[in-house]
């Protein structure tokens, strides 16, 4: 199966610009017409439905903001009556309030559809058994590849988060050829597998799998496809626009194909929100152009990432979103140094005698940010000689210094120690107390 | 020649005595015991008399280790017998990366140390007359 929706995923860009366009200009009327902090916004811009004639004309709409969903808690955002709405999804918020996502049928069906199209990239059809292993709940994941899965009339697993053992039972005994999950939990289901001997290909039958909810690195997947043989494709969705399946990449890897006939792309200048050319890095900002219960409009992700227009050899003519480099609000500053922990990763992950499984310890002492990366030795190497550990550490420690333009101490356990995730992953502790 | 087990242990407490523990529930018996420790981790060497149980048990455990072979000679009850084959071994170009002591069963003091070239080591011991264990 190469597409799900041929000639939505693969029409021309002058007839893309004309749905868009279209969908825009409804959207934007429907949005004045039922959300009080849009009409609100607008008139305080001096901004008439009828000044947008034309997707072109989306820089001139008004920014949204975690903070807007988390003023208009619970309902203040969204554009139909209660009666209307047929979900409610919430993302997890570490401070503040939750910020709650409502769902018309329309939208269900339009979310699936897109999640479907993910599916299809990872190389799933009819025929494929989908194992879902992310949460099913509040979290977008479960239930987003769930119905994502029955759209495209494969047989679903809904296997959810935790319990390692029988996640991998169940792979083994119902021979799914899709998986669903984080890219830290995939890794980790590698190596409990490998520790049970279960070969790929042979006890285990997977061929793609679509990852995400958290930044990981092209190394990352480099690994998971090595040790898994299976297609690995990064998926993006955000709970506010839609659950998993916004984005995804295909077998080519040019990018993530972005479903830019219901969610339009922008990538902003963190700083001064200047609209940036593709290929520029800065911050992802999403419009839906179809949604119906809580339409949003040039919402601020803080993902920071970069768009392509390259052509993709699969036909998809989508926008293509560059990897995540890291989230906004996931960015460390170590003594004024930016720090993505994806950047820490890639310096692991191109070092044999390291596992790529890390924590980092942020604290301030007399005044200076001192960061701690704890990171596992391989089981492979030899540990008798101090001068060779004491060689790997000194290896990391200049590499991971070059990397990231600021110094860290690197402590070495043993393979193991550092705590596993069954979700995202919870790789940072700052201690500091500004 | 003898082999070793080799123990990554963590800068932090009850390390050392979790090993040892270890090695007790295991049945093992130990012959000899190192410690090399830096600011920031220790690395325990043991010599034991039955290593397949005492790998299994420590892996099983979570403890990075690994087994590798010592160069292992009986060093004569007098001043400066140890002294006189190390220098036949510098002479002869061969480097000890480290080395400690241990009582054998029978009551002799033996020497167990690792190099890079363990096969030139035990010619040059056998030439000067050691006794390689």
């Amino acid at each position: 199966m190469q597409y799900f929706q041929k000639e939505l995923e693969t029409m021309s860009a002058d007839q893309k610009k004309v749905l868009q366009s279209e969908r825009l200009v409804k959207m934007v009327k429907y949005v004045y017409e039922n959300q009080k902090p849009y009409r609100a916004k607008m008139d305080a811009m001096k901004l008439k439905p009828e000044d947008i004639k034309s997707i072109d004309d989306i820089y001139k709409l008004p920014f949204t903001v975690k903070q807007d969903l988390r003023d208009a808690y619970p309902f203040g955002m969204m554009a139909r009556p209660r009666r209307d709405l047929v979900r409610l999804h919430a993302s997890s918020a570490t401070t503040g309030k939750l910020t709650v996502a409502g769902y018309t049928m329309n939208d269900i069906d339009v979310w699936g559809e897109c999640a479907a199209r993910s599916l299809v990239m990872a190389g799933a059809d009819e025929e494929s058994i989908i194992h879902v292993a992310y949460g099913y709940g509040l979290f977008t994941g479960g239930l987003g590849m769930h119905y994502g899965g029955e759209k495209l009339g494969a047989c679903v697993v809904p296997a959810s988060a935790g319990n390692t053992q029988k996640q991998i039972q169940l792979l083994t005994d119902f021979g799914a050829d899709i998986i669903c999950c984080t890219p830290s939990y995939i890794i980790y289901l590698a190596e409990e597998m490998e520790k049970m001997g279960l070969k790929p290909g042979v006890d285990i039958k997977l061929k793609g799998g679509v990852f995400g909810a958290e930044a990981w690195s092209e190394g990352m997947r480099e690994d998971i496809e090595r040790r898994l043989g299976l297609r690995a494709c990064d998926i993006y969705g955000l709970s506010e626009i839609a659950g998993p399946g916004v984005a995804c990449d295909c077998q080519y890897k040019t990018g993530m194909h972005f479903q830019d006939d219901h969610f339009y792309p922008e990538i902003v200048d963190v700083d001064t929100l200047e609209p940036l050319p593709y290929g520029e890095s800065g911050e992802l900002v999403i419009t839906t152009l179809t949604k119906e219960g809580m339409p949003l409009l040039r919402y601020r992700t803080r993902d920071i990432a970069s768009l392509n227009a390259d052509p993709c050899p699969c036909g998809r003519t989508t926008i293509k979103l560059n990897k995540i480099t890291g989230r906004s609000d996931d960015m460390l500053i170590i003594r004024g140094v930016n720090v993505f922990p994806s950047q820490i990763e890639s310096v692991l992950l191109k070092n044999a005698d390291i596992q790529p499984h890390y924590h980092i310890n942020v604290d301030r002492v007399n005044n200076l940010d001192t960061m701690e990366i704890v990171v596992e030795l391989s089981p492979s190497i030899s540990v008798d000689e101090v001068a060779h550990v004491e060689e790997i550490r000194k290896k990391l420690s200049s590499d991971m210094a070059s990397a990231l333009s600021v110094s860290a101490k690197i402590t070495l356990v043993p393979p193991g120690t550092v705590a596993r995730s069954e979700g995202k992953a919870k790789r940072i502790t700052d201690r500091r107390k500004l | 020649m003898i082999k070793q087990i080799a123990v990554f242990l963590e800068n932090k407490e009850g390390q050392a005595s979790g090993c040892c523990k270890v090695l007790k529930e295991a049945g093992v018996n130990l012959l000899a015991l190192s410690i090399a420790d830096t600011k920031d981790f220790g690395i325990l060497r043991i010599i034991t008399e039955d290593n397949a149980s005492a790998l299994n048990a420590l892996r099983a455990a979570g403890y990075l280790s690994s087994e590798v072979e010592l160069v292992g000679l009986e060093v004569p009850d007098k001043a400066g017998a140890l002294s006189d084959l190390l220098i036949a071994l510098g002479e002869g170009g061969v480097n000890v990366e480290y080395m400690y002591s241990y009582a054998g069963a029978d009551g002799h003091a033996k020497i167990a140390f690792k190099t890079g070239n363990p096969q030139k080591a035990v010619e040059i011991l056998q030439g000067v007359g050691a006794k390689i264990v």
